[in-house]
Formats: C-alpha cells, sequence, structure tokens
C-alpha cells in the first residue's frame, strides 16, 4: 500500500516522513549515511582509496608520471582530477562523451583542490624548469545513490594520503632522470578538505546527505568545502531554492561538525595500514 | 525595435560598483536578447522560448530550460559547462516553468570581454534577457562578485586584476524577494564571518542592480 503511494505520489509520500523530522531510510534529517573508506585496493595504482556512503560507491585511483614543467610556471608541477560516471552507476547515464554532470563534477573538484591548497603544485616539483610530477587523479563512481560530491571529495583525499611517490634524481652527466623505485616518499597533503552536501526540501527543510531519490524531489542543493581550520574552502550553490544568510549559517556549522567525523575517519585508517 | 540604454554608478561608501550599462532587445531573432556591461565585461544573452522542445528532453510537468555559454575565445570546456549548471539552476529556480509545460526554454550566453566579474555578468544578462522576453518569474535576480583582498577588505564587482590579487573570489545570485542567496560560488577560501560579510554586502549591492534593471525596463517601454 506504501509502495503504491510512492509511486503515485513521491513528494507527499515524503513529506509525511518530513513531517516526522525523519526520512524513510530511519535517518533524522541531519545524520549522514555509513561511511566506509577501504584504502590501497588497486596496487597498480600509486595511490587508491574506495568510499562507500550508503549505497553511493566512489572509487579514486592516482597515477603519477613525469612531464615537463609548463613555461610560465616552472616550478610548479600537475594534479588532473577527471570524475567518471559510467552507465554502469546508473541508468539516467549513458556511454560516451563525459555528460554535465561529469563535467561539472570534475570541475568542482578541480576548483576545491586549488582552493583548500591541499597539495601545494610547488611541491610536485622535482628539478626546475625541466622534470615535475603530474598526478592524473580517476574518480569513478561504481553506484550513485547520491551526494557524489561528497563521496568523490573524501575519497580523492584518501587517495591522496595513500599515494607513495619515489624518490626521482636528475643524472648529472647524462641529463636524463633516474627514478628509484626502492625508496618511497608520502605526498605533502597540508589541508585536509572535507564536503558537506545538502539538499533544500519545499524551499526551507535542509536535509544533510541526499540519496539519488531524494536529490530528483529536492529544490535544490548546497554543498560546502570545509578545511581543518574551520575556513570555508568552497561554497557551492548552484541554483535552486533561495536561502537566507542564517540557513546558510546552519549548513556551514553543521559541515565543520561533519568534517570532525570525517578526519577521524581517515586518521584511524591511515594508522590502520602505517605498518607496512 | 528601439534599443535603450541605461547606466548606473553606486558608491556604497568604500564597495563601488563599476559602470553598467545594457541594452535590451537589440537582437531581432531571438524572444529576449540583452547586453549586459559591467565596466568592460560584456555579455550578450539571447532567449529563445517557451518553443517546441524535442521529445527526449521535454519535461512533462514544465519547460526545459537550457544554458549555452560561449567564451571569448577557444570551444566551450568543461570550465563552461561548469557555468552553464549554475545559470541554468539559478533561472530554473525564478522562471515559473510550470505555466509551460512541454516547451523548451534556451538561453545564449556570448562572452563579448573579459574584465573580471564574468560570471555576475553573465547572471546580470541571463535576467535581463528574462525580462526582454517577458517570461513568467517569480523573482528577479542579480549577480554580484565579491573579492577579498591578502588584507580583509572587501571590493565588490572586481577587475581582472583585482581578481588574480584576491586571496579568496565569491559570486552570490541574490534573488528580488527579501534578498535572498540563490548560488553561491567560490574560489580560494575565506573564514566564515568573511563569508557572511560579503554576503551582506551583496545583499546591500543588489539593492542598486535591481533599482537599475527597473530603470532600464521603464525606458524601454515608456516610448512605446
Amino acid at each position: 500500500m506504501a509502495a503504491a503511494f510512492k509511486t503515485v505520489e513521491p513528494l507527499e509520500y515524503y513529506r509525511r516522513f518530513l513531517k516526522e523530522n525523519c526520512r524513510p531510510d530511519g535517518r533524522e534529517l541531519g545524520e549522514f549515511r555509513t561511511t566506509t573508506v577501504n584504502i590501497g585496493s588497486i596496487t597498480t595504482a600509486d595511490g587508491s582509496a574506495l568510499v562507500k556512503l550508503g549505497n553511493t560507491t566512489v572509487i579514486c585511483g592516482v597515477k603519477a608520471e613525469l612531464a615537463a614543467p609548463a613555461a610560465d610556471s616552472a616550478n610548479k608541477g600537475y594534479i588532473v582530477p577527471n570524475v567518471e560516471l559510467p552507465s554502469l552507476c546508473a541508468e539516467r547515464f549513458r556511454s560516451g562523451p563525459p555528460g554535465e554532470e561529469a563535467q561539472a563534477a570534475s570541475q568542482f573538484i578541480a576548483d576545491v583542490i586549488e582552493n583548500s591548497q591541499m597539495i601545494v603544485k610547488e611541491d610536485l616539483c622535482i628539478a626546475n624548469g625541466k622534470l615535475a610530477w603530474v598526478l592524473y587523479c580517476d574518480i569513478i563512481c561504481l553506484d550513485y545513490d547520491g551526494n557524489l560530491l561528497d563521496a568523490s571529495v573524501f575519497a580523492l583525499l584518501a587517495a591522496l594520503k595513500n599515494v607513495q611517490l619515489p624518490s626521482v634524481t636528475i643524472n648529472e652527466e647524462t641529463g636524463l632522470s633516474e627514478v628509484n623505485l626502492k625508496q618511497k616518499n608520502p605526498l605533502i597533503i597540508r589541508k585536509h578538505p572535507v564536503a558537506t552536501s545538502f539538499a533544500i526540501f519545499d524551499d526551507t527543510l535542509l536535509i544533510v546527505d541526499p540519496t539519488a531519490e531524494e536529490e530528483d524531489l529536492a529544490t535544490g542543493t548546497v554543498t560546502i568545502v570545509t578545511d581543518e581550520e574551520g575556513r570555508l574552502c568552497s561554497v557551492h550553490k548552484p541554483g535552486g531554492s533561495p536561502l537566507t544568510g542564517a540557513k546558510l549559517q546552519d549548513c556551514i556549522t553543521r559541515a565543520i561538525t561533519r568534517h570532525k567525523e570525517v578526519k577521524k575517519l581517515i586518521d584511524k585508517v591511515i594508522k590502520s595500514i602505517t605498518p607496512k | 525595435m528601439a534599443a535603450e540604454v541605461a547606466e548606473a554608478e553606486a558608491a556604497d561608501g568604500q564597495c563601488r560598483l563599476r559602470r553598467f550599462s545594457c541594452e535590451l532587445g537589440l537582437l531581432s531573432r531571438p524572444d529576449g536578447s540583452a547586453a549586459f556591461l559591467q565596466g568592460d565585461t560584456s555579455v550578450l544573452a539571447g532567449l529563445y522560448g517557451p518553443a517546441e522542445a524535442k521529445i527526449s528532453k521535454e519535461l512533462p510537468d514544465r519547460a526545459a530550460l537550457d544554458v549555452l555559454l560561449r567564451p571569448k575565445v577557444g570551444l566551450p570546456g568543461v570550465l563552461e559547462r561548469s557555468r552553464e549548471q549554475l545559470l541554468q539552476q539559478t533561472c530554473e529556480a525564478v522562471v515559473l516553468g510550470v505555466l509551460h509545460p512541454r516547451t523548451a526554454i534556451s538561453l545564449v550566453l556570448q562572452v563579448l570581454s573579459d574584465a573580471g566579474s564574468l560570471l555576475s555578468c553573465c547572471l546580470n544578462a541571463a535576467c535581463m534577457a528574462l525580462l526582454d522576453a517577458g517570461l513568467p518569474l517569480s523573482a528577479l535576480f542579480c549577480g554580484v562578485t565579491c573579492a577579498l583582498q591578502p588584507d580583509g577588505a572587501i571590493l565588490l564587482d572586481p577587475t581582472a586584476r583585482q581578481e588574480q590579487e584576491a586571496r579568496a573570489v565569491l559570486t552570490f545570485a541574490i534573488a528580488s524577494a527579501e534578498r535572498k542567496v540563490l548560488m553561491v560560488t567560490t574560489k580560494g577560501s575565506c573564514s566564515v564571518q568573511e563569508m557572511q560579510q560579503c554576503l551582506a554586502a551583496a545583499q546591500r549591492a543588489a539593492d542598486t542592480i535591481f533599482q537599475f534593471y527597473r530603470d532600464s525596463v521603464r525606458r524601454r517601454y515608456s516610448k512605446c
């Protein structure tokens, strides 16, 4: 009976739950789904992480390659993020060139890396003007159940923390680079940005960590990225219902709390693999 | 169709907006068109709609709005796609699409020159084009860019050089109803108080811009 009502009037069905301050999956309005993270699963990548936020599964693989730095920034390396939404993850994504959502997500991740300065490009330079690292960060969604941006940022952070770069020296006589695979150093991660997404309902209610169904019914979304000092790395509200400054402040407060939860999780995971 | 030009300057204490200028109805083919100039930044917007939609794109209960942003040089890339998404969702929030189901509304923006605050110029041009086309809207919106300088000062409507030197650049789309925030996008990092201060400054500047919209439209329709 409930299933029939849900198909015919999905919004009304949802509103009934919201009136009781909870959601169909039993969560409260400010509660996140169970977050699990698994790092180092892809052995062929220099760093990898798999993040599950409820059913949303995102995997990030980082490959490091060598390249010559650009002429106008001779002391900077490159970080190239790419978000892929293959047709595997949800029926609305068709195979072919990246759709609008994938491109917008890629741009968002690139902005987060740039705004938060989590990796300073100067740290990726090996020899000024001659050699620098390029980090290709591929974020692939395996199962799309809403809240892609949070999971992607988390997967990226965990994968970068897992990256071990081999030490590279330039031979003085031949001018060629020599890569020492035996000696590896971790990346210097300066900041730890964490994203928190909200869905806006009926122009007034804010719901944290929306599922795919909730995103379809929502009238707007907000994503806040904070770092460990409580600074805002990104406030991303792409249109949707208008919000007052006070409501935006509520989102920011919740995002700062979420940051602490995620940071604890990442630290636990990193500590568990360090003895290797 | 007579083209109307209106100008506005605002001095908001320390926060000055650059010289604004707007021309409505300058293109003959689109249902609505507007050219918006902020200082040296200018964007031309053309709006077609509500028109027949392709069956694959039509929505059963409301109009399907899509935005195309063309840069001044080169092909549209990932940055343009991301801006198109911002503009599309902002416009969708104000356009009363339920009055025109199964139709398509296409907004095409062409960047004519970029001297800073490009996204807010696009937002302003989009809103003026929506007004010129006579589409039903629940509220107007305007775009305001704030640059946070390294010393903490807030600059509204920054030039390209000011944007580059700034520690953070925040772009807001403010709705005319109660000055609520329709869209926010930030570049660089800032503290929470700084963001709230920029938002307050943007909301004050929005009053000037909405008054400018009123004056432009009044001039346009007073002659005919």
